[in-house]
């Protein structure tokens, strides 16, 4: 990362970047509109899709439809909010292969905040709004006695969850620096991740349930803190200041990104092309 | 050539045999290509695994809510359900082919229009290649994962597994026509950004992905099945293959899947020939 901070203002350089982008999108208006209006849809189907499962059982995992709108709407906020913010780094494994990846490293700013501002997805800005919406009434509807801990847990899980998304973007993104051809790998656990959190982690079994819960952390960005919220017992054993560990799991994701990410910055060799 | 047209008339009605060449080599060419791309093969087999995991919990999970029957499936139905949908998705193609949208934007699509053989079909030609490359590589991962973790689902009548193959091939017709269909609004709209999402959102929740569509009320689901084409694609064949309906029920899904390609590719056939008269290509 021998290419941060040489010059004068590199606030300036990222800010031109952000007009430009913010100009350019702007530019097609219709076009944009419909982006802004479709991208709702998205996270419409996902909630949607959790309604429809309760059409068919009362009970998923031991947990009423009201509850488990307090995990899909935490679990969609911190996704649609990361996929807003650094979504976009996926783009990353289009940049090595055609070699835009090289233009990148030569500028003196930051290879990562270049990326993600080289096209931020303005569009998304609605799907995140969304997501805020179906959080206000499911914790409104879910009947949820209030303390000042848990308006703050209602507050800080959802920005935790989208740090954690975040690094889980930014993490999966980097394996196209080894792999240039990774291809999907990456969905599995960013999208496959936030199917992952919009339900009860109980639902799902074994290793399977080890690994995505605890191993990667995913329980945590929604399971969690939903269960201190409701003020109930976690049926898995976890004692109750679990539901208060999203922030930390967060801060450990961020990190173990950021490690993983300058690793591969390293190990980048241009393709040539 | 004196003058030229758009098109070349084609070749058919003169003689079967080169036609039949022309599209077996095409395919032959399609399965190919996608067969280079190794590492990213492996990448979607894998990622339709991880989500074969996901949604076979939450399905039996809901199974298990609802008293062991949900939307009439019982728990190895949903399992055979979950995993052979896995793996039909990469077959069937449901994302992520712009490259008619791509050649027209940039002009390519010209010298498409001045080859013997119809767009149309030679671009079917090529996506049926695609889906034999997808059968072998995409289909076997997810279908034999499944039934190590979890107790799946075998048909019991003989004339099924002809039928579900069968249902499986017009599936991935009938994909191909609506992704060509949408490709081409570019003639029309320059950009496809907009259709492509509108596709992208139906084709997920509407062909059965999400969740099969039967947990939904029985007048959402026939109006579904009957006004659009995406049950076809993935929901149908699915619902063969685990004997959902008795053996009367279960010819009726693939007579009205037979009508959907039909009415498609007619559909692909006009709008080419549509595009044609107006197509202005630019460039040099």
């Amino acid at each position: 990362m021998a290419d941060r901070g040489r010059t004068a203002g590199p606030a300036a350089g990222y800010l031109a970047l952000l007009r430009g982008q913010a100009r350019s999108q702007a530019s097609y208006r219709t076009s944009f509109v419909v982006d802004l209006v479709s991208n709702v849809g998205a996270t419409v189907f996902d909630v949607l899709t959790v309604l429809v499962l309760f059409q068919v059982t009362r009970t998923l995992g031991g947990f009423d439809v009201r509850e488990a709108m307090v995990m899909v709407s935490l679990s969609a906020c911190s996704f649609a909010t990361a996929d807003l913010a650094v979504g976009n780094i996926e783009r990353v494994r289009q940049y090595v292969r055609t070699g835009l990846m090289d233009a990148v490293l030569v500028r003196p700013l930051g290879a990562l905040p270049q990326l993600l501002l080289m096209d931020l997805p303005l569009r998304k800005l609605s799907r995140a709004l969304f997501g805020l919406a179906v959080l206000t009434v499911a914790a409104s509807s879910a009947g949820i006695e209030w303390t000042p801990g848990r308006v703050l847990l209602v507050i800080v899980a959802p920005l935790a969850g989208a740090v954690f998304f975040g690094s889980i973007f930014v993490a999966s993104a980097t394996l196209a620096f080894w792999w240039i051809d990774s291809g999907e790998v990456g969905n599995a656990f960013t999208y496959g991740g936030r199917d992952f959190t919009a339900y009860p982690v109980t639902v799902y079994g074994g290793w399977f349930r080890a690994i995505f819960a605890y191993g990667l952390g995913f329980a945590f960005v929604a399971y969690y803190p939903a269960l201190a919220l409701l003020g109930r017992a976690d049926p898995l054993g976890l004692p109750a200041w679990a539901g208060w560990a999203s922030p930390g799991v967060a801060v450990l994701a961020a990190l173990a990104a950021a490690a993983v990410w300058r690793t591969g910055i390293r190990h980048y060799r241009s393709t040539g092309s | 050539m004196g003058s030229v047209t758009a098109t070349v008339p084609p070749l058919i009605g003169r003689n079967i045999i080169p036609w039949f060449r022309t599209f077996t080599a095409i395919t032959g060419s399609g399965y190919r290509r996608y067969s280079t791309y190794r590492q990213a093969t492996f990448a979607g087999a894998f990622t339709n695994i991880v989500f074969g995991f996901l949604h076979c919990y939450v399905f039996l999970a809901v199974a298990t809510g609802a008293g062991g029957l949900a939307g009439g499936y019982d728990t190895r139905q949903l399992a055979t359900f979950v995993w052979v949908g896995q793996g039909l998705l990469a077959v069937v193609g449901l994302w992520g082919w712009s490259e008619l949208a791509d050649r027209i934007r940039t002009g390519d699509v010209a010298s498409d229009l001045l080859r013997p053989v119809s767009p149309v079909v030679s671009y079917l030609a090529t996506d049926l290649g695609r889906a034999a490359h997808a059968v072998l590589t995409r289909f076997v991962p997810p279908v034999l994962t499944g039934p190590i973790f979890f107790d799946v689902y075998l048909p019991t009548r003989w004339p099924t597994v002809p039928l579900f193959l069968l249902s499986m091939v017009l599936a991935v017709v009938l994909s191909f026509s609506c992704r060509y269909l949408v490709n081409a609004t570019v003639y029309w709209l320059a950009d496809v950004r907009g259709p492509m999402l509108l596709w992208t959102l139906c084709s997920g929740i509407l062909a059965g992905l999400y969740f099969p569509l039967r947990f939904l009320p029985d007048w959402a689901f026939v109006t579904i099945w009957l006004a659009t084409p995406f049950p076809s694609m993935m929901q149908t064949p699915l619902d063969v293959l685990v004997e959902r309906d008795g053996a009367p029920v279960q010819a009726g899904l693939v007579g009205l899947q037979l009508c959907w390609v039909g009415a498609a590719l007619f559909a692909c056939a006009v709008v080419q020939r549509r595009a044609e008269r107006r197509l202005v290509v630019q460039g040099g």
